[in-house]
């Protein structure tokens, strides 16, 4: 197995660029429109002896189980979409502040409550704002093509060893659902045991010839400690916005009108630009790849642009990035919102005309 | 040692010499002693991973020198198999309370059981919610007074104690279950060959092993450690028999 075009579905698609990356466990629970991660790896198992996969009794006890598994040195993944994305939080908040690398991904679908199984942006906030209790934050990566989902869910795991936390693929139900084509990367080889005491010297993994134990804990009861333990995290999360920050512009240098736009609504934005290109008409668009940390800078810099107008923040929601949108631009410009809901994705005629009536 | 003695007796050197945040009077203490007499009688310190949950023992690796994670409160099942999976050669415990496992955590609890997840849960009752000062939990007896059942616990309101031990032995992923008692010398002994056996059969990937240890709780029962001692006697054990529930090598003897 090498380098491979295949053409998948995004949930395929993303289970297999992390079996490719090395991934040792997964533990899921099934829910629409993700259930496919499991399906696949559940069939895929066998060739891969040092993988383990299992279906969990509830997304709670998945997250948990995904907690012991990293803390034990495995380069673990779970998945799921937005109701059972809402029951992970406690265990998401447990993770970061012990700060344990994996994988999480998120096929959204639409809420608020049971909702549709159709996708949606609806769980922006609870997956930049930090969603459980405390002050965290995940690094998140919001794909727009099946390609992307691999690349960003293959590079994962080896950033969240990197910086000790846990990463977010927030993904929507038309993206884990979709087929395109795909390059496949070259598969990492299984760690031994030796390579993963030696990967992770923090790791829970039986204290071995090391002289000390290892704890793994989110516990910190003293005022002082805990205190540290923020300050720590925050000092961490400065260094991440510092170097992870990713973001793709298009046709916005000399655009007078920005949309702002993530995920798969970039995807109908950038047709609804080229659209208004074709009419004269110069708006661009700015699209956010980390949703956190945020792509502050580039925002600022349009923001302060005498020929920018006013921004358009496109979701499928009923208006969450335009909160970080409008911190940014912080009332230089106009900061206008459309978005659909309930699994509609606006169209680019639907998004042009919502520009036109400002203009 | 002085010339002539022959040594009976050692605290454990897993066990760390700190001053724990126990009660006095507190079955915990003895619990912790007893695991990691076996851990070093075993040899397994450098590979055996704790899990600890939330309640009493929340602190459990302040004292216990092995690797070890904290669990969120009720999910030390959950975490416990993430670990297993990940390290099916190293021994794996989790050491839960009654809240933590028989509450909060039930779902995790039955399940692991269910699948045979291939660690030992060393599940301490005491029949109330210690960590939080004294509230109702599954296992508290009918009648008896926590902050939560002022006037006594009326089944008919709130349902019945919960049997743990006998639940979980009903699962065919179980390999061992027992329930012991610390609250005297020969139970003490009883329950520490328990829990080699626990460790023994989880060496041998049968399935899951389950240790119910009758506790107390000075404190919230508002009791002198010696009158919990009585009150263990006279109370919980008559609703909580002790003995084995299940026992899959037993069975391959017959």
């Amino acid at each position: 197995m090498d380098k491979k075009i295949a053409f998948m579905k995004g949930n395929e698609a993303l289970a297999e660029a992390a079996l490719r990356a090395g991934m040792t466990g997964y533990f899921g629970y099934p829910i629409t429109p993700q259930t496919e991660v499991i399906e696949y790896l559940c069939k895929e198992a066998p060739k891969y002896p040092k993988f383990t996969v299992l279906q969990a009794e509830s997304e709670v006890s998945s997250i948990n189980m995904v907690y012991g598994a990293a803390a034990a040195g495995g380069r673990i993944m779970t998945t799921t979409s937005s109701p059972g994305f809402s029951l992970m939080q406690e265990g998401i908040s447990y993770i970061a502040c012990a700060d344990i690398p994996c994988v999480i991904a998120n096929v959204q679908r639409g809420g608020p409550g049971l909702g549709t199984i159709q996708p949606s942006q609806g769980d922006y906030f609870q997956s930049v704002k930090g969603g459980g209790h405390g002050d965290y934050k995940l690094i998140v990566f919001a794909p727009n093509s099946v390609q992307e989902v691999v690349d960003y869910t293959y590079n994962a795991f080896d950033l969240a060893n990197k910086w000790m936390c846990p990463i977010l693929i927030l993904s929507d139900g038309a993206i884990g659902q979709m087929m395109e084509k795909v390059i496949l990367p070259e598969p990492i080889p299984a760690r031994t045991a030796e390579e993963m005491r030696d990967e992770k010297p923090w790791a829970t993994n039986g204290k071995g010839k090391r002289t000390k134990r290892n704890i793994i804990t989110s516990l910190n009861i003293q005022s002082d400690a805990m205190e540290r333990r923020n300050n720590e995290l925050q000092e961490k999360y400065r260094r991440i916005e510092g170097e992870e920050v990713r973001y793709e512009t298009y046709k916005a240098d000399d655009a007078e009108i920005l949309i702002t736009a993530y995920g798969l609504s970039s995807r109908v934005c950038k047709k609804a630009v080229d659209i208004a290109r074709e009419q004269g008409l110069k708006i661009g668009l700015v699209r956010p790849i980390t949703l956190w940390p945020f792509p502050t800078k580039v925002i600022d810099e349009f923001a302060s642009k005498p020929n920018v107008k006013f921004f358009m923040d496109v979701e499928m929601n009923v208006g969450q990035m335009i909160e970080d949108v409008k911190l940014v631009v912080n009332g230089r410009k106009p900061v206008y919102f459309y978005g659909r809901t309930g699994g509609i994705l606006a169209t680019a005629e639907e998004i042009l005309e919502q520009i036109k009536a400002k203009m | 040692m002085k010339e002539g003695y022959t040594l009976v007796y050692k605290r454990p050197d897993t066990l760390l010499k700190t001053r724990m945040h126990y009660c006095p009077g507190c079955f915990h203490s003895i619990l912790h002693k007893l695991i990691m007499e076996v851990v070093e009688e075993m040899g397994i310190q450098n590979d055996v991973i704790g899990v600890s949950p939330v309640g009493c023992s929340v602190f459990a690796y302040d004292y216990m020198d092995v690797d070890f994670q904290e669990a969120a409160h009720g999910r030390a099942c959950a975490v416990a198999t993430g670990i297993k999976r990940t390290l099916p050669n190293h021994p794996v415990f989790t050491y839960q309370g009654d809240g933590d496992l028989a509450a909060i955590g039930l779902a995790e609890t039955m399940h692991a059981c269910n699948r045979g997840e291939k660690f030992s849960i060393f599940f301490v009752n005491n029949a109330i919610y210690g960590m939080t000062g004294g509230q109702m939990a599954p296992t508290t007896l009918e009648g008896q007074i926590t902050t939560t059942s002022p006037y006594g616990r009326d089944p008919k309101n709130v349902g019945y104690p919960m049997k743990m031990a006998e639940m979980v032995s009903q699962l065919p992923g179980v390999a061992y279950c027992e329930r012991v008692c610390l609250n005297n010398p020969a139970n003490v002994r009883k329950a520490k060959k328990s829990i080699r056996k626990c460790f023994e059969i989880q060496a041998q990937n049968l399935g899951t092993t389950f240790l119910e240890v009758v506790s107390n709780c000075p404190t919230n029962w508002r009791l002198s450690p010696i009158k919990t001692l009585d009150f263990v006697e006279n109370n919980m054990l008559k609703y909580y028999p002790l003995g084995v529930k299940k026992d899959v090598t037993a069975t391959e003897e017959k």
